[in-house]
């Protein structure tokens, strides 16, 4: 089967984070690939070893997003796709699903991954805006996926539990890390990775245009701060005490 | 006047409480409707109405409950190119997630996700939406019209302002091509004694309890409190506690009024989920941890020693 991944470098969720005096995200710093999407990688990868297939990774983002292709190459996808144009940059969710729907039509995929939101933006939702553009059903919050011949059933988290969800492929799933623990790359897969293809591809050759944004940012303020509040270092039984004398004071017990 | 729609989510059957919230706030700005779809809808009519809907378009068709996101899409898409509202609100869930991003990319306009706050005037749709992990406000201006906006559960309470109420059934026929995510079954995996969104105390752990075997403790003191266990990203995803615990931006947002956090250094991917405590309680071995930063109340110490000292103490004080 062909499981296309959709992925994205973020800033390194474990690096110094900063923004630009504009408002912007700094992007100059430590970035890595989204955690997030590891899972998305893992879970196409598991279905390649157990159905055959192929797997390709599709980002969108500047030049430098080939490291977060690389790395998933290295997990053991076979090859890569980047869309890099100055018209997208900065692109909201729509433009950013337009483009990644043009660059994976194409590929006539049987299966679409997608983590469910990125560690940066968080808005979730390139996912079901990419389903609806390729005219796929979306799979959502899927903590396990399983294929067998042409459908998939996943188990979907919900607040209390989960739902059984199933679908003919082709289809979109948008993974969460219950699905396991991404494999590392192994030292072999970090060779081969550099031999794999990386093919860039820009917004004109997508016919994709920057549009109209769904929104015009008008400011960025610090949020509300909570006052500051009492800190005790605890000798074994103040800190017990002071706890209990709190929530006496709040009526909870 | 700005024509407002809520989109009031049904799930299992029951109204998904953020509805009640999103009217209580838009109906300041102008004549709201309510869209509910699926078993159940006709039943959450008057609790839509108390809060503010002057009118409810309801269907009590089965698809919505048995097919992921694509039956309402339709519906929405339908309604929206019909009757162009100025603003269509969404609850920030899973399942209102899936259904206004398709709608969007349907209709071309985009949306604006994740809002805590929301202003309608004469000049446009404005919405807060936390940026940078939580640390910053950004307010965007709607670009589009309809403007679609998915709201944070619990950015607003719900208040009741009662008024009449016009009904209207939809008359639904879902289209074959969009049954295709089908739900089979459906599972429940907590069985929480109170529910964590509505719990008054809250007792959430992270990393620092050093494994899931800690977490008893804390389901020990919440069960003293009356409360409920809650848990950081870390930890769920470590397979700890189960996803339904997760507080923050990727889970549930709590508003108790007493919050607990043991060994939880306070990323912003968490305190999103709990900073509109009435009362933040923290315990940590670490005093640079964030979390003691927005703390009420912050301990420096270790909580496998202090959550039990607290949860005798408190057995101690009803003499059980």
């Amino acid at each position: 089967m062909k499981i296309v991944v959709a992925i994205k470098q973020v800033p390194d969720p474990n690096g110094p984070q900063g923004l630009e005096a504009d408002n912007r995200l700094t992007r100059s710093r430590e970035v890595a690939l989204d955690p997030g999407d590891e899972y998305g990688i893992e879970v196409a990868l598991r279905l390649k070893e157990s159905q055959g297939g192929e797997v390709v990774l599709v980002s969108m983002g500047p030049e430098r997003a080939r490291d977060a292709l690389r790395k998933g190459l290295s997990m053991g996808a076979d090859k890569g796709i980047l869309i890099s144009d100055t018209v997208l940059e900065g692109a909201d969710a729509l433009l950013t699903a337009r483009a990644l729907a043009a660059a994976i039509a194409p590929l006539a995929a049987d299966l679409v991954v997608c983590g469910t939101e990125s560690y940066d933006g968080s808005t979730g939702m390139v996912p079901p805006m990419l389903a609806e553009i390729l005219g796929l059903p979306q799979l959502s919050a899927a903590g396990q996926v399983e294929v067998s011949g042409d459908s998939i059933t996943v188990h979907r988290q919900t607040g209390d539990g989960h739902q059984v969800v199933e679908a003919a492929l082709p289809a979109l799933v948008s993974v969460t890390a219950a699905v396991g623990e991404p494999r590392y790359a192994s030292l072999k897969g970090i060779m081969a990775a550099r031999s794999k293809e990386i093919s860039v591809v820009t917004g004109a050759a997508l016919n994709i245009d920057a549009g109209r944004r769904a929104e015009v940012v008008e400011g960025v303020e610090d949020a509300e701060a909570r006052p500051p509040g009492e800190t005790l270092e605890d000798d074994g039984s103040n800190g017990a005490e002071r706890i209990l004398t709190a929530l006496r004071a709040c009526k909870v017990i | 006047m700005a024509k407002i729609w809520v989109y009031a989510e049904i799930k299992d059957g029951v109204l998904e409480g953020t509805a009640l919230e999103l009217l209580t706030c838009a109906r300041k700005f102008g004549g709201v409707e309510a869209i509910a779809l699926g078993p159940g809808s006709r039943a959450s009519v008057p609790a839509l109405s108390a809060h503010g809907a002057s009118r409810v378009l309801f269907s009590e068709e089965a698809v919505f409950a048995d097919y992921l996101a694509e039956p309402h899409t339709d519906v929405m898409a339908a309604l929206v190119l019909e009757r162009s509202p100025d603003l269509v609100l969404f609850g920030f869930t899973s399942d209102s997630r899936d259904v206004a991003g398709r709608l969007a990319a349907r209709l071309g306009c985009g949306l604006i996700s994740n809002g805590i706050g929301l202003e309608v005037d004469a000049s446009g749709v404005r919405v807060q939406v936390p940026y940078f992990g939580g640390a910053k406000v950004a307010t965007y201006r709607a670009n589009q019209q309809p403007a679609l906006v998915l709201i944070r559960p619990r950015s607003f309470a719900a208040s009741e302002s009662g008024g009449a109420v016009d009904l209207e059934e939809l008359a639904v026929e879902p289209s074959p091509a969009s049954l295709r995510a089908r739900i089979v079954d459906r599972k429940i995996e907590a069985s929480e004694r109170v529910k964590l969104e509505d719990a008054k105390v809250v007792v959430a752990g992270g990393r620092g309890l050093g494994g899931a075997e800690n977490f008893s403790l804390l389901e020990d003191l919440a069960e003293a409190l009356g409360g409920a266990v809650g848990a950081s990203r870390a930890v769920v995803d470590a397979g700890w506690v189960p996803y339904s615990t997760q507080v923050g931006q990727t889970g549930k947002t709590v508003t108790p009024e007493v919050y607990i956090a043991a060994g939880i250094s306070g990323a912003m991917q968490h305190t999103v989920g709990m900073k509109g405590s009435k009362f933040v309680i923290a315990i940590n071995r670490d005093k640079d941890a964030p979390i003691l930063k927005i703390a009420d109340l912050g301990i420096v110490g270790d909580a496998l020693r202090i959550v039990p000292q607290v949860t005798q103490g408190i057995r101690d004080q009803r003499g059980t």
